[in-house]
């Protein structure tokens, strides 16, 4: 069984809590100058998505998590589970549309995309930071606007609804930041 | 780009830190207080159950080849050592040394003011103390005081000399900050430090700073305990806005107790699997010589740098921290 000290403790390690795989959000050293130094880690739970604080004596060991991100290419939707293939085993992957959660709204195919396995079992997907994608609704352009002011709501061919400056058009590429979900800008063709 | 050759600490806290260096010495020359420098390196270590030294080794004249040495972890030792050979009331600002202490409050190597007031008691020493961070800090406030059974009692409605562990870590239970330790993973005052670092420090000095003083006998370290129904360490913090910045004592002198604290410190290192350090012996002659009555007290000078700066981060005043030293 593989542990971490909680001298090794940092963001995005990952450990096992009560049986469920978590990540450290936020890790802070406590120690009163006479006293016991303490770990007191901020965890998200990889399965729920749940944030909640543990501490630790400085110095214990916590279980590991066999916890691995892998790039991964996106291949199709069956409507039920997406599916990911390992570009360099060629192994392919079912997702669950709980474990895609808010990431299948930014994927048309082919994408490159960061897959969170335990034990060999998707556990997240995270999409890449930035994706292209075509508007197919929005309300017309307002020509030589460019103040990015104000704005309107635009949906894009994966569904996904962004809030687009007004001079945006349906059929228009645009640049879209996955992380916050915000509109970059506008991609010549 | 690798930037880690940069300092951490920006000009404008790197010129902050000179000028409250320069304000604190102006503070004891004013006041007759000698400014001393004792030695960074000891062939003793401090003893205390929850500090670990950095040791290094020596080969040259005057030691054994392969001396150990440890750098210190405050210059309390050294400095008892300068007031039994009656140097008066001294100062020192300096580098103090602890292994694995680094966070948000930590580096492991760090600057200390730490001062020694002959004829002070402990209430005293914390006058002095307030009239510096006021100073240093440019607080008008007066200091509140609190002793360390009413500072429980009002946070968390307990009594900290006497309830059980068992209570003590209900109480953490029901804060939700006991997860990751089982019941058995720490002593009574483990839980005590946990409860007090976890859900009391964060709120105290939140409005005015506060000293916090009579800690339990069993958190002494180099205080005078004062005997009675319930013995108390005569010993004091400073917090302010949540920041642990002092830690005073009105001090041991009885070479005796000195033995006596040295060897419960030995066996809790001991039961926890800590290096034991040797006595140090030349700490006790000097008590065996004669400690005069006196108060000292030992302050994060980073810290008071840090709430001076504003900063949420040790990083932010420290040129060079750990991770880039």
């Amino acid at each position: 069984m593989a542990t971490y000290s909680t001298n090794e403790f940092r963001g995005g390690l990952k450990l096992m809590i009560d049986g469920d795989p978590c990540s450290i959000i936020e890790n802070e050293f406590v120690k009163p100058g006479k006293g016991q130094a303490f770990c007191r880690v901020k965890l998200r739970n990889l399965k729920s998505g749940k944030v909640y604080e543990r501490t630790y004596k400085s110095g214990e060991s916590v279980e590991a998590a066999d916890v691995m991100d892998t790039e991964m290419q996106f291949l199709y939707s069956d409507g039920d589970q997406w599916h990911f293939m390992e570009p360099s085993s060629f192994e392919q992957f079912a997702v669950s549309e709980a474990a895609m959660a808010d990431t299948a709204k930014w994927l048309k195919g082919q994408e490159t995309c960061l897959v969170t396995l335990w034990n060999g079992v998707p556990l997240s997907v995270a999409a890449p930071n930035f994706v292209e994608l075509t508007v197919t609704d929005t309300d017309p352009g307002v020509r030589g606007d460019t103040s990015g002011g104000g704005g309107k709501p635009a949906t894009l061919e994966t569904g996904a609804v962004v809030r687009v400056p007004l001079f945006v058009d349906i059929g228009e590429l645009l640049k879209i930041d996955t992380r916050t979900g915000e509109y970059v800008s506008r991609v010549k063709n | 780009m690798d930037d880690s050759w940069r300092p951490t600490a920006s000009l404008e806290n790197i010129r902050l830190r000179a000028a409250l260096l320069a304000k604190s010495r102006q503070f004891f020359a004013a006041r007759g207080v000698l400014e001393v420098e004792t030695p960074l390196l000891s062939v003793a270590a401090a003893s205390d159950p929850c500090l670990q030294s950095f040791s290094t080794c020596y080969n040259g004249p005057n030691l054994p080849p392969d001396t150990t040495l440890f750098l210190q972890t405050s210059p309390e030792a050294a400095m008892k050592r300068l007031l039994a050979a009656g140097s008066g009331s001294i100062y020192q600002l300096c580098k103090a040394f602890r292994d694995g202490e680094s966070g948000a409050r930590h580096n492991p190597e760090f600057t200390m003011l730490e001062w020694y007031r002959i004829g002070f008691d402990y209430f005293a020493l914390m006058d002095e103390v307030e009239a510096l961070v006021q100073l240093l800090l440019g607080i008008d406030q007066q200091f509140e005081r609190s002793s360390y059974r009413a500072i429980f009692e009002h946070h968390l409605g307990l009594d900290p000399h006497h309830a059980s562990l068992e209570a003590l870590w209900q109480c953490a239970e029901a804060a939700g900050i006991s997860g990751g330790l089982t019941k058995g993973a720490l002593e009574r005052d483990g839980w005590l430090d946990l409860l007090m670092s976890h859900l009391i420090e964060p709120q105290l000095g939140a409005y005015a700073p506060v000293f916090i003083y009579d800690y339990p006998a069993s958190q002494a370290a180099l205080a005078t305990i004062r005997p009675g129904e319930e013995p108390l360490a005569e010993r004091f913090e400073l917090y302010v806005t949540g920041v642990e910045l002092a830690n005073g004592y009105h001090e041991l002198c009885d070479a005796d107790e000195l033995q006596r604290r040295y060897e419960r410190d030995r066996l809790l290192r001991l039961a926890n699997g800590e290096a034991v350090p040797s006595c140090n012996r030349r700490l006790q002659a000097a008590l065996e010589a004669g400690l005069p009555a006196s108060s000292g007290v030992a302050l994060g000078f980073d810290r008071l740098v840090m709430l001076a700066a504003r900063a949420d981060a040790i990083d932010e005043v420290v040129v060079f921290p750990v991770a880039r030293a």
